[in-house]
């Protein structure tokens, strides 16, 4: 039962579940892993390399004032909306871990609602909203609209963390008469700073990859790269997509090894 | 308690901050919905008039029923194989899971149709290989709208299955197995039972997920095939219709709500939403 075969010891999945699974994992990667040959194109639309492969696409992608200014853009944005989700999301992990009772479990749930409610209802509501705040189109508007979405995921990933955190290291930091402040910075945060960077990785994600949001309430001036994508894939199916799509691809696989690394590290 | 009056200012920022950047324009959703173009219930009105309306609905059920089986059955045998592996193993299947789950959903749009198309990948490759004359329709109606969302929703069919497969203790499947039970009867018997809760907490997921989702089903859709989402924006922000618009977001929401209430009861949700303690 130990060592070579898994929790299954000698009764592993038969041939029908196994080719379900293979069948399933190359549907999930094959289509994704089909962008790079075609971002590797000689033709001048979508298609796979004919005579050659060529990188062109990859020389207009980063010579275009377009795309580089969208790239910024939604940088700028995700970093604006990270800092805000990871602020917000952290210390009010914290309070409800600490208050644990039923009112604070009440909050905990409402700050998850954005992952539950589709953001079009959002979106529509916000689009309203913001006109009569005069948020319409502005960095500020989509950085916090982004920001209070990405709350949900710092609020999981730091709760996690904190049900294996001791609380009595908290009354013992405490009853010797460090303040909260104190026992925020030096006992609890410190602790949990794994669980804080997960949550800080997935609402950056989050907000680079949102598109309904910032389809509703930007225009001219605030132009993020999924608004670029999406108008691209709806007008010309222009190759320098491709290019697009495999540096976000890339981005996202170096982020989730990121990610993968410090949950090593906070388990190990 | 005073004591407690520092925590409770923790939770103050992001409280506020929900509050009024987020509560507040989905309760005016709300408003609008009974308040535009006149006061009343009339737009509700139309869910039982208007054919336009039914038949979004019907279509939006209609795709959501279908992506959420196929997507619970690949999930399914995915979860399973991923349970029973070794620790090694396991490590680089949840990686085909987690990799797809977190790449851009526009990303992924758009590489189904780069394969989908009539001069796409798969049409060209069936042509030059002699199987086909004519390219096949697979985008831009509902096949490609449930190709692509399937793909979308099978990492989430997957995550809260596994979490129930790896509570099953796999001894009981060996005791059947070494009580002469075939593997398929030790499977249907024992562990399919077992794994119940978690098929039911990720059809609850997929299928709520699936009511509201918006991108893949705009761009693979082709504006022929319309779902909710995509009705609404619609509405809103090509016909000005806003009261309309309003109230199928209600709707939505409310259905979304009302099969989580429903399901509560089978369906632990704050394991489900990633509850911390």
């Amino acid at each position: 039962m130990n060592g070579g075969h898994g929790p299954g010891g000698g009764h592993g999945p038969g041939p029908f579940a196994r080719g379900i699974a293979w069948a399933t994992a190359l549907y999930l990667l094959l289509p994704l892993s089909i962008v790079l040959p075609v971002s590797l194109t000689d033709q001048r639309f979508l298609s796979l390399p004919k005579h050659d492969i060529s990188w062109q696409y990859y020389h207009n992608l980063f010579t275009s004032p377009l795309w580089l200014d969208a790239m910024a853009q939604s940088f700028w944005i995700a970093c604006a909306a990270t800092a805000i989700a990871v602020i917000c999301g952290t210390l009010c992990a914290i309070g409800c871990w600490r208050l644990a009772r039923r009112s604070t479990e009440v909050i905990r749930a409402l700050m998850l609602l954005p992952l539950i409610i589709p953001s079009i209802v959002y979106a529509i509501g916000l689009y309203r909203y913001f006109a009569w705040a005069g948020l319409l189109d502005t960095f500020l508007g989509v950085a916090l609209a982004h920001g209070v979405t990405g709350i949900p995921y710092v609020i999981v990933t730091v709760s996690t963390a904190l049900a294996a955190f001791d609380p009595r290291l908290e009354q013992a930091s405490r009853g010797m008469g460090a303040s909260l402040r104190q026992t925020l910075a030096w006992v609890i945060l410190p602790r949990i700073m794994p669980g804080i960077v997960s949550g800080g990785i997935f609402a950056f994600i989050h907000s680079w990859d949102e598109l309904l949001i910032v389809l509703f309430i930007a225009s001219r001036n605030v132009y993020t790269l999924p608004r670029r994508i999406w108008n691209g894939i709806n007008e010309n199916l222009d190759p320098t997509m491709a290019a697009v799509a495999v540096l976000l691809i890339g981005m996202t696989l170096a982020l989730l090894l990121l990610d993968m690394a410090l949950r090593r590290r906070r388990e190990g | 308690m005073r004591r407690d009056t520092g925590w409770w200012l923790l939770i103050a920022p992001a409280f506020l901050l929900l509050t009024l950047v987020y509560i507040a324009p989905i309760a005016q959703v709300l408003a609008i919905s009974v308040m535009e173009p006149s006061p009343g219930l009339g737009n509700y009105e139309r869910l039982f008039t208007s054919e336009s309306v039914q038949r979004v609905i019907v279509t939006t059920l209609r795709i959501c029923i279908i992506t959420t089986a196929i997507a619970l059955l690949l999930g399914y045998g995915l979860a399973y194989v991923i349970a029973l592996a070794t620790e090694r193993a396991r490590r680089w299947w949840l990686l085909a899971v987690l990799v797809p789950l977190w790449i851009s959903v526009l990303v992924r749009a758009f590489a189904w149709v780069t394969l989908l198309r009539r001069q796409g990948v798969i049409n060209e490759g069936l042509i030059a290989a002699g199987v086909i004359t004519e390219p096949l329709a697979l985008v831009w109606n509902e096949t490609g709208i449930v190709i692509g969302m399937v793909h979308y929703m099978v990492p989430y069919a997957v995550l809260p299955m596994l979490a129930a497969m790896r509570e099953v203790d796999p001894r009981l499947l060996a005791a059947a197995r070494g009580m002469g039970a075939s593997r398929g009867f030790a499977f249907s018997r024992v562990f399919l039972p077992l794994s119940m809760p978690g098929v039911i907490a990720a059809g609850v997921l997929v299928f709520i997920f699936s009511l509201g989702f918006y991108i893949t089903p705009a761009l693979l859709g082709g504006g022929r095939t319309l779902m909710v989402a995509e009705w609404i924006k619609l509405q809103i922000l090509d016909l000005l219709r806003w009261g309309l618009g309003a109230m199928m977001a209600t709707v939505l929401v409310l259905a979304i709500l009302a099969t989580l209430v429903v399901f509560s009861r089978l369906v632990n949700l704050r394991r489900l939403f990633g509850g911390g303690a």
